[in-house]
């Protein structure tokens, strides 16, 4: 494998993990706040529907953005109904929203573009376009550093630095605001933010709505980004990855960048390699695609330091009468 | 907060949830621009007054009685098991695996062999997520959607790399041996003067899933291992004071779910394509989670509501045959069900219950 290779496996992992980033800081804000949310899957794809058919329909990329956000935060907000509101099973709120945005997204495709469940695919300002860094191009004969920088760090969408961005974003605000302190304490003991006088309800659904932004982010990325269009089902069990990497982060953002940048050079390289020949021993392409869940169950069993979730996750909140 | 009478409780509520699906869904239609009327009217048509739309509404709720019994099972013990799709793929790989690799004379030992190994499939599936619950309290949610992905990634190396015949194209095992037919309905019930079920996959393993029934009515209310479920589903303190172990009841409880998840595999592999492929569950896994909702955990509820969720699979597959409304109306129908009879419980209850406690006082 040469150098070459390795830098273009690692620059589809960007790419791939863009997604996963997204939908893992929505379901971080989420969970933070006691409101777990299996729901990230259909979020992003609901996204990934609108912009691209928004996009398609307008031709700006922009707008489809917009809408997709948009829908991801209407999901949402019926999870905040569900789950904060009528104090209903988050769980089983989350299965429910997935299967609607399976459905509606397949049921409104066919209704709006005829062509099966698809949109139609994006051309010129429909999608996002790839960003030069400066001097990538002057830099890209020094060895080594220059493809490095002009391959892997320059030329990705905007949206892809603005995923890499959310990173200190998502950590300062909960970690040095005053706004993130009382979100994460919502999701260890809210009875004491009641106590002192704040909103439980507000601020799991300021969470819940800002996990519908990311999930938003995330589809549009995915639909107008990576690729040129939404098709059928196309988050494919991402939605369930990012969960998987937020376990694997124990809740923490930039341990979530690591975990998505791992579980995107997974597919990475399953993409490039169908079966990956290691001097005899075979490792085949399912097991790759495997592995994130994999790994997911292994540290949730424990064995690789303990993974303890908010406290109060998945816990209706009741004031006591 | 104000109670229930226990009828309401059982019927009215998800009636009414039900109700508000129904609606919902009929705007849905309405929406893309089609005629709810219309469409109810040839889903009913093409799914219950044809003894062929039968064979077809029974075949799918054949699979979601399975599925909502494992959902039900685990539910009484307070686990949510999603893990039913997984399960039900490893059980159809049980099936193959005795179909394919040991001799039958006769259907009926092949389909008790079957069975057993369907259901120890499904329950190995169901194991590890149970004892790491069990164990070291690792979310059972997340474990079972992992094995899912799992189940699925296994299912489709076994399938490409191990088990497909050479010079076959699509992922899946060859055809089953002529002896392991099981007999359908229109093998049972047809004769040449009276045509019944044309073509249904419906087969005898409905019949099995009508035993399955019985079995959890048994289980859950009539044996002590079931008073232990319910125990620890109600309280887990309660129940470790009473001096049940948790422990063991959890991965009980599972194991029992995961083999009922995987005796579905008898039905779609045996029953209905004499093989296994690569996507034979078709989300059947997941639909056991509605029916388990609807049917309030109870085997004469998630029966009905097996019934229901066939008639509307069926229905939908009509619709999508016949009008320019496709099959994912079933599922947009499936996802507003869970909503409304899982989730936002409380938004039908709480009126209803107040409602109720006025209608008393004013007594």
């Amino acid at each position: 494998m040469d150098f070459a290779t390795v830098l273009q496996v690692l620059d589809s992992t960007v790419r791939l993990a863009t997604p996963l980033l997204f939908a893992c800081l929505a379901g971080l804000f989420s969970e933070r706040a006691g409101v777990i949310d299996i729901g990230l899957e259909g979020k992003m794809l609901i996204s990934a529907f609108f912009s691209a058919a928004v996009a398609a329909a307008t031709g700006s990329v922009w707008l489809g953005l917009l809408a997709g956000i948009v829908s991801s935060v209407m999901l949402s907000l019926v999870h905040g109904l569900a789950s904060i509101t009528f104090r209903g099973n988050q769980l089983i709120s989350g299965v429910a929203i997935n299967f609607l945005a399976a459905g509606l997204t397949v049921l409104i495709a066919q209704d709006w573009f005829g062509q099966g469940g698809r949109t139609p695919s994006l051309i010129g300002q429909g999608r996002w376009g790839n960003i030069t860094l400066p001097f990538a191009n002057a830099l890209s004969d020094v060895p080594v550093l220059g493809p490095l920088y002009a391959q892997l760090i320059s030329g990705h969408s905007l949206l892809v630095y603005l995923g890499l961005l959310t990173v200190p974003l998502t950590w300062w605000i909960l970690f040095r605001t005053r706004f993130g302190l009382r979100l994460r304490a919502v999701g260890e003991a809210p009875e004491a933010v009641d106590t002192a006088g704040i909103s439980v309800t507000g601020l799991r659904f300021a969470a819940v709505a800002i996990c519908g932004l990311l999930c938003g982010l995330a589809g549009s990325y995915l639909a107008t980004g990576l690729q040129a269009g939404f098709v059928r089902d196309m988050t494919a069990g991402r939605g369930y990855i990012a969960l998987a990497a937020l376990i694997f982060a124990k809740w923490r953002p930039w341990y979530a960048l690591m975990a998505c940048l791992l579980f995107g050079l997974l597919q990475a390289v399953a993409l490039r390699y169908q079966n990956i020949d290691l001097g005899g021993l075979t490792i085949p392409v399912q097991l790759m695609d495997a592995l994130p869940y994999i790994l997911t169950v292994v540290i949730l069993a424990g064995f690789v330091g303990k993974a303890i979730p908010p406290r109060a996750g998945g816990e209706p909140y009741v004031k006591e009468r | 907060m104000d109670k229930l009478p226990p009828w309401a409780d059982a019927v009215l509520v998800p009636l009414i949830s039900l109700l508000l699906a129904a609606a919902l869904s009929a705007l849905v239609i309405l929406g893309i621009g089609e005629n709810p009327v219309d469409a109810f009217t040839l889903m009913v048509e093409g799914a219950l007054l044809r003894s062929a739309g039968w064979g077809y509404t029974l075949y799918y709720a054949t699979n979601f009685i399975f599925t909502g019994l494992a959902v039900s099972v685990a539910f009484h013990a307070r686990l949510f098991n999603i893990g039913g799709e997984g399960q039900a793929m490893i059980g159809g790989l049980g099936v193959a695996l005795v179909c394919l690799y040991l001799p039958w004379p006769h259907w009926t030992l092949a389909l008790v062999a079957a069975s057993i190994a369907a259901a120890i499939f499904g329950a190995a599936w169901a194991f590890i997520p149970a004892y790491l619950q069990a164990k070291r309290g690792s979310h059972i949610v997340i474990t079972t959607i992992m094995f899912n992905f799992i189940a699925a990634a296994l299912l489709n190396y076994l399938l490409v790399n191990l088990m497909k015949p050479a010079g076959q194209q699509d992922p899946a095992t060859a055809i089953f041996p002529a002896a392991t037919h099981l007999p359908t309905f229109q093998d049972m019930f047809a004769a040449e003067a009276n045509p019944l079920f044309r073509g249904a996959p419906g087969n005898v393993t409905f019949f099995l899933a009508i035993a399955a029934c019985v079995f959890v009515w048994l289980l859950i209310w009539r044996t002590r291992l079931g008073y232990e479920i319910r125990a620890l589903g109600h309280s887990e303190s309660a129940a470790r004071y009473a001096g049940i172990s948790p422990v063991k009841t959890i991965v009980v409880a599972m194991l029992i779910s995961g083999g009922l998840a995987g005796l579905m595999g008898v039905n779609t592999a045996m029953g209905e394509a004499e093989r296994l492929v690569m996507n034979s569950t078709e989300g059947a896994g997941f639909i056991g989670i509605a029916v388990a909702l609807m049917g309030r955990n109870h085997p004469v509820g998630v029966f009905l509501a097996a019934i229901l969720f066939g008639f509307l699979y069926q229905g939908g597959a009509e619709l999508a045959l016949w009008t320019n409304i496709p099959r994912e109306l079933i599922v947009v129908i499936q996802a507003l069900v869970i909503l409304f009879t899982g989730a936002l419980d409380n938004m039908v209850r709480i009126p209803l219950a107040r409602l109720f406690a006025r209608g008393r006082r004013a007594r």
